[in-house]
């Protein structure tokens, strides 16, 4: 009842005088330009990434008289965060599978796998911080701990910001079901969240790895 | 009645329409392979960097190769960027963007590391 409330509403809202014949031609096609307006602004937030990959390639060897990469930061903590990322990416994909073939359970249960991973990501990022800023090695230290401060931390805010969007997606979807609005949803947080993966591939070859050679 | 219908009909669009939408959604084997290739080409990095396996420069060109392989593979199996006409907009405006992070990357290093060098021989 509550899947076809939401059908109805989706197909009223884009196009009021619809009730019959083709509107899921229309409910795909506004799918398709609201999920490509997504990915140019993904694009776009791939420049301000790139922006401060720059600085920190920049800034990396400024240690002023401080610590450096390869003393303050533990590599298999490091590879576990990766490895919940990359998880959370998978299970996102498995509920995308769900969400296409109307799903409901199967797309509430791998949502709240995903976001259980990347809560985790989060708080082991967390905890990082913390342990750096207590052994007084914070932003302030040196401009290589201002730039890693900046990059992954502006990156551990997008996924804090995709964690709380993917809170309200289950209620919406808990609420309303699959139905043409939440199916757009899905989609724009599934290529936000795997846009997030990607950015940390980069984080994690460039500030760790890269910084333990 | 009508509703039903509605929903049914709605429903198998989902399944469908997502082929010329550009944004094909893939299938689990897909899923599963990109997921597999990616954490291998997590640990191969990891351990030639942990157990210093390579030289240092031949390592740097190692792990950077590596890690543009794996985007790949995220951009191919996750994301599923293709080459297919009805993906055309995506892909083009992805390439545009690499180019601009290209220059801003490249650029940057460029310019600062021209200045430092200038600015060491001054002193």
């Amino acid at each position: 009842m509550s899947t076809q409330e939401n059908v109805i509403s989706a197909q009223a809202g884009i196009h009021p005088h619809a009730h019959h014949g083709h509107h899921h031609d229309h409910d795909a096609e506004a799918t398709d330009k609201v999920v490509f307006g997504f990915w140019i602004y993904i694009m776009s937030d791939c420049i301000l990434f790139a922006s401060i990959f720059g600085a920190f390639a920049v800034l990396h060897n400024n240690t002023f008289g401080g610590p450096d990469a390869k003393e303050l930061f533990s590599m298999p903590y490091v590879l576990v965060e990766t490895f919940l990322l990359l998880t959370s990416s998978f299970t996102y994909g498995l509920a995308m599978l769900g969400t296409y073939r109307g799903a409901k359970n199967q797309v509430l249960f791998w949502l709240g796998i995903t976001f259980l991973l990347g809560l985790g990501f989060i708080c082991m990022e967390v905890n990082e911080f913390h342990k750096l800023i207590l052994e007084g090695n914070g932003p302030q230290r040196s401009a290589f701990l201002s730039s890693f401060f900046t990059l992954v931390g502006t990156h551990g805010l997008h996924v804090t910001c995709g964690l709380i969007w993917m809170v309200l997606l289950m209620l919406q979807v808990g609420k309303h079901g699959i139905g043409a609005v939440t199916t757009r949803k899905l989609a724009c947080l599934s290529l936000f969240w795997h846009f997030l993966d990607i950015v940390w591939i980069f984080v994690f070859t460039v500030v760790y790895l890269m910084g333990a050679i | 009645m009508a509703n039903n219908h509605n929903t049914q009909a709605a429903g198998h669009a989902y399944a469908n329409n997502h082929s010329h939408s550009g944004k094909s959604h893939g299938s689990l084997i897909s899923y599963i392979v990109g997921f597999i290739l990616s954490i291998v080409l997590t640990l191969i990095p990891y351990y030639l960097v942990v157990n210093h396996v390579l030289p240092t420069e031949m390592g740097y060109i190692a792990i950077a190769v590596l890690a543009v392989l794996q985007l790949l593979v995220q951009l191919i199996f996750f994301l599923h960027l293709s080459l297919a006409p009805e993906g055309r907009n995506t892909l083009l405006s992805f390439i545009f963007t690499v180019i601009v992070l290209f220059i801003l990357v490249a650029g940057t290093l460029w310019i600062m590391y021209n200045m430092n060098v200038n600015m060491m021989e001054h002193m």
